[in-house]
């Protein structure tokens, strides 16, 4: 890498003049232990599961033979990898809109000066310091069958009581709900910081003219809050693709593997089963699909993102 | 407004002595934190009062010896030293190695420095499952081959490879590169070194920023969950949330007992986190509009 480097500045004519031989030993001793560190646990492990994702590997044995391509062909015909695949596309695509029509009306409601606000604020951030551990158990109890806090109010409403996290058919939109929720803090954050950015004389000038409040908000104070939304749009995602804490703790990717989403299947495959090769090949998709869909959501965003 | 309005009397518009945005705001928030509340009601009931159905909200007496029973059940005392001994050394090390990288990155012209800069960035966009199988190997065999503490089922296996990010470095440049130079320039003058600069002038400025990423890294070290699962498997290693996780796992219809060990469990993060606000919302709010 340092080579690769040098090389690259010296074909510039002068650069070795300009850059004096001390700064360079300053520079390179500063910027040493990180960049040792994230070498070795940043960029070489990307080589080397590259590698494996051609290779077998019981990560226990040092015996790690060639398979050529055979992980990846064996990911486009394993129907478990479809399903996961499946179940993930469903979560992203109901938590990211979710979480982030639960933050917005959250922060439009607190993007005001009333007595105690900060105290109403601090109770909407306060999800983001729960870890995904205990959220999970908190939402494992108030979903329980028998003696939930949920079935009780559904009961009150004359619903019958629902097996929640236990049923196939339901426990991906509990694991959605219950991930909102956690996520509720960070959203309602960065949608308050960008509604104290919306200039309040827009909304007068606007009110003057007769515009309702319903359109203001829709032509004054979404556009403006674009590259909010942007962010928490390919933030959200990035985070949805990698679901894990909450699968493990409440379902164990079940009932009937229901809730086995990417990286549920990944995990298990490689720390369960041993099949670290197969799991490496996996990631690797993952990682294709990740830089994908944000590559696609930044050129979707060309259109509809204003910066003021 | 006529003065007929204002006055008293039945018939006339309703005036609140307090924002009518409360009647909103107190129901929004309520529902926010009722699984919180939930919790902690849960926690002071007794086994059988849990076991009620419609559940008891209020527990008729309030049973903190599930605190104790908790505490005696599994070793949280043990869960919260190793979680406060990874977290600090990995807060420190993210503080001074991004610190200096990022100062380096920021002020100093050295060669390859752009190179090295976007090759630590592209990083960046690596999900961690990417790595996590070869970091497995490599801590492994760190513990195999330099120092067994540093190897699987250690607390150094927590730290090591996450004792600097790239991240760190790129939040602190970026902060680093608005301190007004001149005035490192009038103590570079004055015969100061690099490092001189950077502890006496440049870190002093940026106590808002080294605050900020401090919180965010106590955040995520503290609450990681996914790492800790992969590389510990005994008891006594086990940071908070893979303690905890275990502890559910071994008692998971015992609903007050469970409770009482999630609400220990939450104490630390939801005090620093209360108590250094200001610097998770910077940190929240700083990185999603800039960057």
């Amino acid at each position: 890498m340092a080579e690769a480097t040098v090389a690259q500045e010296g074909r510039r004519p002068g650069a070795l003049r300009r850059l004096g031989r001390s700064e360079s030993l300053t520079g390179w001793s500063l910027v040493g232990p990180g960049a040792l560190l994230i070498g070795v646990f940043g960029l070489l492990p990307v080589l080397m599961s590259l590698k494996l994702s051609f290779q077998r590997s019981d990560l226990l044995t040092p015996d790690t033979p060639w398979v050529g391509t055979k992980n990846y062909r064996q990911l486009a015909d394993d129907p478990r990898f479809a399903d996961a695949i499946q179940h993930t596309i469903v979560y992203t695509a109901l938590f990211v809109p979710g979480t982030m029509v639960v933050g917005l009306l959250v922060a439009a409601a607190m993007n005001r000066s009333v007595r105690f606000i900060s105290v109403y604020r601090t109770a909407a951030y306060v999800t983001m310091a729960v870890s995904t551990i205990s959220e999970g158990i908190i939402f494992l109890w108030l979903t329980d069958q028998d003696y939930g806090l949920v079935n009780a109010a559904l009961n009150k409403v004359g619903i019958s009581s629902q097996p929640f996290l236990s049923s196939p058919s339901q426990a991906l939109y509990v694991i959605v709900a219950m991930t909102i929720w956690g996520w509720t803090g960070f959203a309602v954050i960065v949608y308050l910081a960008a509604l104290q950015g919306v200039p309040v004389e827009l909304h007068e000038a606007a009110a003057i003219d007769g515009a309702s409040p319903f359109t203001r908000f829709r032509t004054i104070t979404l556009p403006l809050l674009s590259p909010a939304s942007l962010f928490l749009v390919v933030w959200l995602t990035i985070n949805a693709l990698q679901l894990f804490d909450e699968v493990w703790l409440t379902t164990k990717g079940g009932p009937l593997h229901a809730t086995t989403v990417i990286v549920y299947y990944l995990w298990d495959q490689a720390f369960v089963q041993f099949n670290a090769g197969y799991a490496a090949a996996m990631a690797y998709a993952l990682f294709v699909v990740i830089v994908l869909v944000t590559a696609v959501q930044f050129r979707l965003a060309r259109k509809h993102v204003h910066y003021s | 407004m006529s003065t007929a309005e204002t006055s008293a009397g039945p018939g006339r518009r309703l005036r609140l002595p307090f924002s009518p945005w409360h009647l909103v705001l107190v129901p929004l928030t309520l529902v926010l934190v009722a699984p919180l509340l939930w919790m902690v009601l849960t926690s002071l009931q007794t086994a059988a009062e849990a076991n009620k159905f419609p559940p008891v909200l209020i527990p008729h007496h309030w049973r903190f010896a599930n605190y104790v029973d908790a505490w005696h059940t599994a070793p949280f005392g043990t869960f919260f030293l190793n979680s406060a001994l990874v977290t600090l050394v990995v807060v420190v090390s993210n503080l001074v190695v991004c610190s200096l990288a990022g100062y380096a990155f920021a002020r100093v012209r050295f060669l390859g420095r752009k190179a090295l800069f976007l090759t630590l960035m592209a990083t960046l966009m690596v999900p961690f499952q990417v790595t996590m199988i070869p970091v497995f190997l490599i801590v492994k065999w760190f513990g195999d081959n330099v120092w067994s503490y540093l190897g699987i089922n250690h607390l150094g296996a927590l730290m090591l490879p996450n004792l600097a990010t790239a991240f760190g470095i790129f939040f602190l440049r970026q902060f680093f590169q608005t301190v007004p130079v001149e005035l490192e320039d009038a103590a570079r003058v004055d015969g100061t070194s690099r490092i001189g600069v950077l502890f006496k002038i440049v870190l002093p400025l940026s106590m808002p920023a080294m605050s900020t990423l401090a919180a965010l890294t106590i955040l995520t070290s503290w609450n990681d969950f996914l790492w800790p699962l992969i590389v510990i498997t005994s008891q006594d290693q086990m940071t908070v949330p893979l303690g905890l996780s275990y502890f559910q796992g071994a008692h998971s219809t015992d609903w007050p007992l469970l409770m009482a060990g999630n609400v220990m469990s939450l104490l630390p993060m939801l005090l620093v986190f209360v108590v250094a606000q200001r610097y998770f919302v910077q940190s929240v709010a700083g990185t999603g509009l800039k960057g």
